[in-house]
């Protein structure tokens, strides 16, 4: 196209960014501050919302760390072998992508609430999951489900198991094998796959809302608050909360975005080495589809 | 001839690896979805059917259907846009651009919606309201899309061959008879493909809209506000029918976007 498009185009494409997206993050942070940090402090210091914060970083350690396992488990089964229904396995890792938050989160209610499919077992053991914090971690882990396998499984594919096969010929046991050989090629694609995990966790509202109750100071997490301060006429707190919020993902992208140079750097780097996940493309945002945050 | 799961599996792992993982998936995926058909159909096809066509259960689906589809298109030429700009432009500052457009995805989209509510809600500093009004919910959903449009046309305009539009040029043809014979055939499968993505998005989006649209029935009720409210007050069976419907879309979509993928062509989105 002619140089004369050049400048008009630039102005449209960043006048959109800016009206949709950079002016109205930047308002956020100008509102939580906009009566001084000292009332965003106490906003955001409150015992509800000090418990909320708390609950959020709780569901992430159990969370993150399940879908992690998970995830690395369900890539070396679909990379390592073949199997009647393995294209069935790789769908319904990936079904929580199609699936409103909201969905997720009434088909959880439906299995294990009050009324649902286990729910008489679980009341005679005791055991409350929805409306409560198993089901919060549980929703939070249902969505953010399928980020660790699409970034480690393209991976695994592409090194296959030669070195891995000459290790256990040499008399490493598997264990010593997937943690000498294995791990250190997936590495970078699974820590990207944890951030998206760990992003997706801290920001998921749609499903946690419907399973949570949402009560302040039990089951309230950060999301939560933040719809909870604005029903309830306290928009220093909700705007205070997603500052933190909103800081997170913006460390978020920061390890993103210096992943993504880092495996360009590489790539441009060792074209003659073996293969590893650092000559993978850049991520898929197929794979963020529904987003890393919650819906 | 193919062998079955178990007899593949080191002996060690045999038993525990892949047990663990079946009921892992079963316990978060397989039995809630299976949960979602059942409940929808618990008391044969005739509930279903008139769980998803009671008046309010239509207009918040075709309210969805609509916002999705006009903020799917609209971006797609946004994000074409932009992608262009990304791509064949070069001004300072382009890198922190880039990470811009993958804000919404970093973002938890009730931050989103928050964001939204203080610029263009009720006490925004450009008196543009639109709180508790359709186009808020358009915000919202261009909002959380945009990287998806950007993202899926910018790797196949990246690799574009400029020689081509330089020939038509300088064989007289005009920017836009390159722009319409030139560039758009070639980016159209992936812009299909980005504005798919968009558009099953946006039909289950829910935390970056409820605070904007104010949920007022008939007006601006999405589908997911619908199922959660019919969640709230237990009626559990014509939630899950709209929500099977909902899923039932968003599978079909995703469906055609594999087709358009492999007939054109076309990388997953980078």
């Amino acid at each position: 196209m002619k140089s004369r498009w050049r400048l008009p185009l630039r102005i449209v494409a960043l006048g959109y960014l800016a009206l949709l997206v950079v002016i109205p993050v930047g308002s956020v942070f100008y509102r939580a501050f906009q009566h001084g940090f000292i009332a965003a402090w106490d906003a955001v210091t409150t015992p509800d919302a000090v418990h909320a914060l708390w609950l959020t970083l709780l569901v992430v350690l159990i969370a993150v760390p399940l879908n992690t396992v998970f995830g690395v488990g369900v890539s070396l089964i679909l990379a390592r072998h073949r199997f009647r229904g393995a294209w069935l396995l790789d769908a319904f890792v990936d079904l929580p992508l199609a699936i409103s938050p909201v969905v997720v989160g009434l088909a959880l209610v439906l299995v294990y609430g009050k009324t649902g499919w286990f729910g008489n077992w679980l009341a005679g053991h005791g055991i409350e999951i929805i409306f409560s914090f198993p089901g919060i971690v549980m929703a939070s882990a249902t969505v953010a489900l399928p980020y660790v396998v699409r970034e480690v499984l393209p991976v695994l594919q592409e090194i296959g198991t030669d070195q891995e096969q000459a290790a256990t010929t040499l008399g490493a046991s598997s264990f010593t094998a997937f943690r000498r050989i294995t791990l250190p090629s997936i590495r970078r694609s699974l820590a990207y796959g944890v951030t998206l995990t760990t992003a997706r966790v801290l920001g998921e509202f749609g499903a946690v809302v419907v399973v949570s109750g949402a009560i302040a100071g039990r089951t309230q997490t950060l999301t939560l608050f933040i719809q909870d301060s604005i029903d309830n006429l306290n928009p220093v707190g909700a705007y205070a909360g997603a500052v933190i919020l909103a800081i997170l993902a913006l460390v978020v992208l920061t390890v993103l975005g210096a992943d993504r140079e880092g495996r360009k750097a590489k790539w441009r780097s060792q074209s003659d080495q073996s293969p590893s996940d650092s000559e993978m493309p850049l991520p898929s945002t197929t794979s963020i589809l529904m987003s890393p945050m919650d819906h | 001839m193919r062998r079955s799961i178990g007899k593949v599996l080191r002996p060690a792992a045999r038993a525990t690896g892949p047990t663990l993982i079946v009921t892992y998936l079963s316990l978060l995926v397989l039995l809630p979805i299976a949960a979602i058909l059942s409940k929808s159909f618990q008391n044969g096809f005739g509930s279903f059917w008139t769980a998803v066509t009671q008046p309010e259960a239509v207009a918040a689906l075709k309210l969805t259907l609509i916002c999705s589809l006009l903020v799917a298109a609209f971006n797609s030429v946004a994000g074409l846009v932009i992608a262009w700009v990304l791509v064949r432009d070069d001004f300072p500052g382009k890198r922190v651009v880039s990470a811009v457009i993958d804000l919404p995805f970093a973002l938890p989209t009730i931050v989103a919606g928050l964001t939204l509510l203080s610029l263009y809600g009720p006490n925004s500093p450009f008196g543009i309201n639109v709180a508790d009004a359709r186009i808020g919910i358009v915000f919202a959903l261009a909002f959380v899309t945009l990287p998806f449009s950007v993202r899926s046309v910018q790797p196949v305009l990246a690799e574009l061959d400029r020689e081509t539009e330089d020939a038509a040029a300088s064989l007289g043809a005009s920017s836009s008879v390159v722009l319409r014979r030139v560039i758009l055939p070639s980016v159209a499968p992936a812009m299909l493909a980005g504005a798919g993505l968009a558009f099953a998005r946006a039909i289950g989006e829910f935390g970056s809209v409820v605070l904007i649209s104010g949920n007022l029935p008939f007006k601006t009720e999405l589908a997911s506000s619908w199922i959660y409210s019919l969640s709230q007050s237990d009626q559990l069976s014509a939630a899950a029918a709209v929500s099977t419907v909902l899923i039932l879309i968003a599978l079909v979509v995703l469906g055609a976007i594999g087709i358009v993928r492999r007939r054109f062509n076309v990388g997953e989105a980078v």
